[in-house]
């Protein structure tokens, strides 16, 4: 028997295929990272059991849940699983109490036991004062945890959060984000959480799963996943520059045209190389003695301002995102339609192959 | 160029948008509307013999009608709840092959003439009809022309109005809750109990009391199905109708009773229930 989820299976909505290969184990947090229309809801709603798989299983702690080769399928209303929703779908017509004391009362309680049980989480969220409000008279943060309470109230030994950030505004996030990530890691089953938000997939999970076109393209640890992104979709979440190419010794020819020096590691064959856009180096003509290995020129095409620094997106062999100060700017006269000198040093390419758990 | 007195400046400041009087092709025909459906009912208040209206009211089957129409509207709006409301949520929750026929055969009675309502009625629950034949034989039931025949009419006429409308309430329902509930534990008829029936509360009121309105004002089917016997199943409209002819000032009175009925009820429910769902 495993303890945890064990998901190894397909589900089919219209056109779209969700291939889920993932393992959560108790007391684990494991975010599914993906964009929008990758398939992370579907799998929430297969594991939940609101949509049946169309092949493989699906397991909690070694009981089936689903499986299509045999036909079995526990109803949702039996699986030992709570669902935080994104918009939460607290019920508008039930105080907050009545909410969280739904799922013992459905599961079988007494009233007063479910009441009971209500008035502890309630207690334990910090929600007691709130306890007579209607969900309409609730803050976002508030509404979040009230979700939270309901979902633990059943006994759940799987949690399954939708987006459980995205509904709340940038001010509260910060505190409600802090919040949560401390019940998540009080609870003792499996947790799974479904995001677009790179942020709060790496503040909230012990390992990320990243999901794209219904595959998963990458798992590992949040540090991991930062340092070596298997796709353009993870690098640009992370903010890295990514490329592919053939290395051969220090030579690592790039697909998109270009060629970068590398710290020679007898390396053949495929790879991967990623690059942080505040290691490149700007200069307005081509620097005549530099440590740098790397040197190549490129045209900008668009300036952004972040919080402190400014973006360049450069056109060159390779393209390239690289971050400079705002004085650097104005100094450089960096304006598009620019021709400009990039370097980079040798040591801080990223040079890898297959990235553990990709399958693309 | 015109002028805007400080208080329309101040209104249109604060609730924004521009004018809020009506162009006059607009403000015409709606004023010939409102008088179209207001002028009649003032009629009646006008030419009401207020002075007997004691003596006449006393002295004809206005009582009796009165409590025959309320108990049996009300009875006839009991039975549609209790049926009418799991039809709507088959109707707008499974699927089912003969759906859209059902659907429509359901609504019926809604374009169907009453009258036609009430041969139908009669051909099936008659003595001689072909369900009514057997509830004579085997039970000794006779329908027709008793109280029960009064109800079985109000029912068959009024009962779409209660369906169409939750109909549509459960299908514009969020059913996010509903999955929230099943995630939550709760089997299909728990989640229809605590939340499917709550949220569309508002409708279901205001389905019912559509549903008794027309209950209360049914003539047509009722007069075909159940006669007219005073104290037995003549009803306040049919009531009417028959004063009427012998005497207009108690049937005016009539009126006026049904008409303060009708308006006691939409004001009673008006603010609690009915905004935003009618």
């Amino acid at each position: 028997m495993t303890a945890g989820l064990v998901a190894r299976a397909e589900v089919t909505r219209g056109a779209f295929t969700l291939h889920a290969d993932l393992r959560v184990a108790p007391g684990e947090v494991v975010a599914v990272l993906g964009p929008n229309g990758a398939g992370k809801s579907t799998l929430l709603s297969a594991v939940a059991g609101l949509t049946p798989v169309s092949a493989g299983q699906i397991l909690l702690d070694g009981d089936v849940l689903d499986d299509a080769s045999t036909g079995a399928f526990l109803d949702a209303a039996h699986r030992p699983v709570g669902f935080v929703f994104q918009s939460y779908r607290l019920f508008p017509h039930l105080s907050v109490r009545e909410n969280v004391a739904f799922s013992p009362r459905a599961r079988g309680s007494s009233r007063a036991d479910a009441r009971s049980a209500a008035d502890d989480w309630l207690a334990r969220l910090g929600l007691t004062e709130l306890a007579a409000r209607r969900p309409g008279d609730l803050s976002g943060g508030q509404a979040q945890r009230v979700a939270l309470a309901r979902a633990l109230a059943g006994g759940p030994s799987l949690l399954l959060l939708d987006e459980p950030l995205s509904a709340l505004d940038a001010g509260s996030r910060l505190d409600v984000q802090t919040e949560l990530k401390k019940h998540l890691s009080g609870f003792a089953g499996a947790c799974l959480v479904v995001t677009h938000d790179p942020l709060e997939a790496l503040l909230l999970a012990d390992r990320l799963v990243v999901l794209e076109h219904g595959r998963v393209v990458q798992e590992g640890t949040p540090a991991q996943v930062a340092r070596r992104p298997a796709t353009e979709y993870v690098a640009k979440l992370v903010g890295l520059n990514l490329y592919t190419g053939t290395v051969d010794g220090s030579q690592v020819a790039l697909d998109g045209g270009g060629t970068f020096v590398v710290p020679n590691h007898g390396e053949h064959g495929d790879v991967l190389v990623a690059l942080r856009p505040s290691a490149v180096v700007v200069s307005p003509h081509r620097p005549d003695v530099s440590s740098a290995r790397n040197t190549w020129s490129a045209t900008i095409v668009g300036l952004t301002m972040l919080t402190d620094r400014v973006r360049l997106d450069l056109v060159g062999k390779p393209s390239a995102l690289v971050d400079v100060t705002p004085a650097a700017v104005a100094e450089l006269g960096l304006a598009p339609g620019g021709e400009v000198w990039l370097s980079a040093k040798a040591t801080e390419l990223e040079v890898y192959g297959q990235v553990p758990g990709s399958r693309s | 160029m015109q002028t805007l007195s400080s208080r329309e400046r101040e209104r249109r400041a604060t609730s924004g948008g521009g004018s809020r009087s009506a162009p006059v092709p607009l403000l015409v025909p709606a004023i010939v509307g409102m008088l179209f459906l207001v002028v009649p009912l003032l009629g009646l208040v006008f030419r009401a013999p207020w002075g007997q209206a004691w003596t006449i009211l006393h002295g004809s089957a206005a009582g009796e009608a009165l409590r025959l129409s309320l108990w049996t509207s009300t009875t006839a709006t009991a039975i549609s709840l209790v049926v009418g409301v799991p039809l709507a949520w088959v109707l707008a929750r499974t699927h089912f092959p003969g759906l859209r026929l059902v659907r429509a055969l359901v609504t019926l009675p809604l374009v169907l003439p009453p009258v036609v309502g009430g041969v139908a009625l009669l051909l099936a629950f008659g003595r001689s009809g072909f369900v009514g034949q057997y509830l004579d034989q085997w039970f000794g039931i006779t329908l027709p022309f008793t109280p029960a025949a009064v109800v079985i009419a109000e029912t068959f006429v009024a009962m779409p109005f209660l369906i169409v409308t939750v109909e549509g309430a459960l299908r514009s329902a969020d059913q996010g809750f509903e999955e929230a509930a099943a995630t939550l534990g709760a089997g299909r008829m728990t989640v229809f109990r605590r939340v499917t029936v709550p949220l569309v509360a508002p409708s279901l009121v205001a389905g019912a009391v559509l549903c008794w309105a027309r209950a209360l004002g049914e003539f047509g089917a009722t007069i075909t199905f159940a006669g007219s016997y005073p104290g037995r199943t003549q009803t306040m409209p049919i009531a009417v109708y028959y004063a009427l002819e012998t005497d207009p000032d108690a049937a005016i009175l009539l009126s006026l009773v049904l008409l303060l009925v009708s308006v006691v009820v939409l004001v009673a429910l008006r603010d609690r229930w009915l905004r935003g769902a009618v």
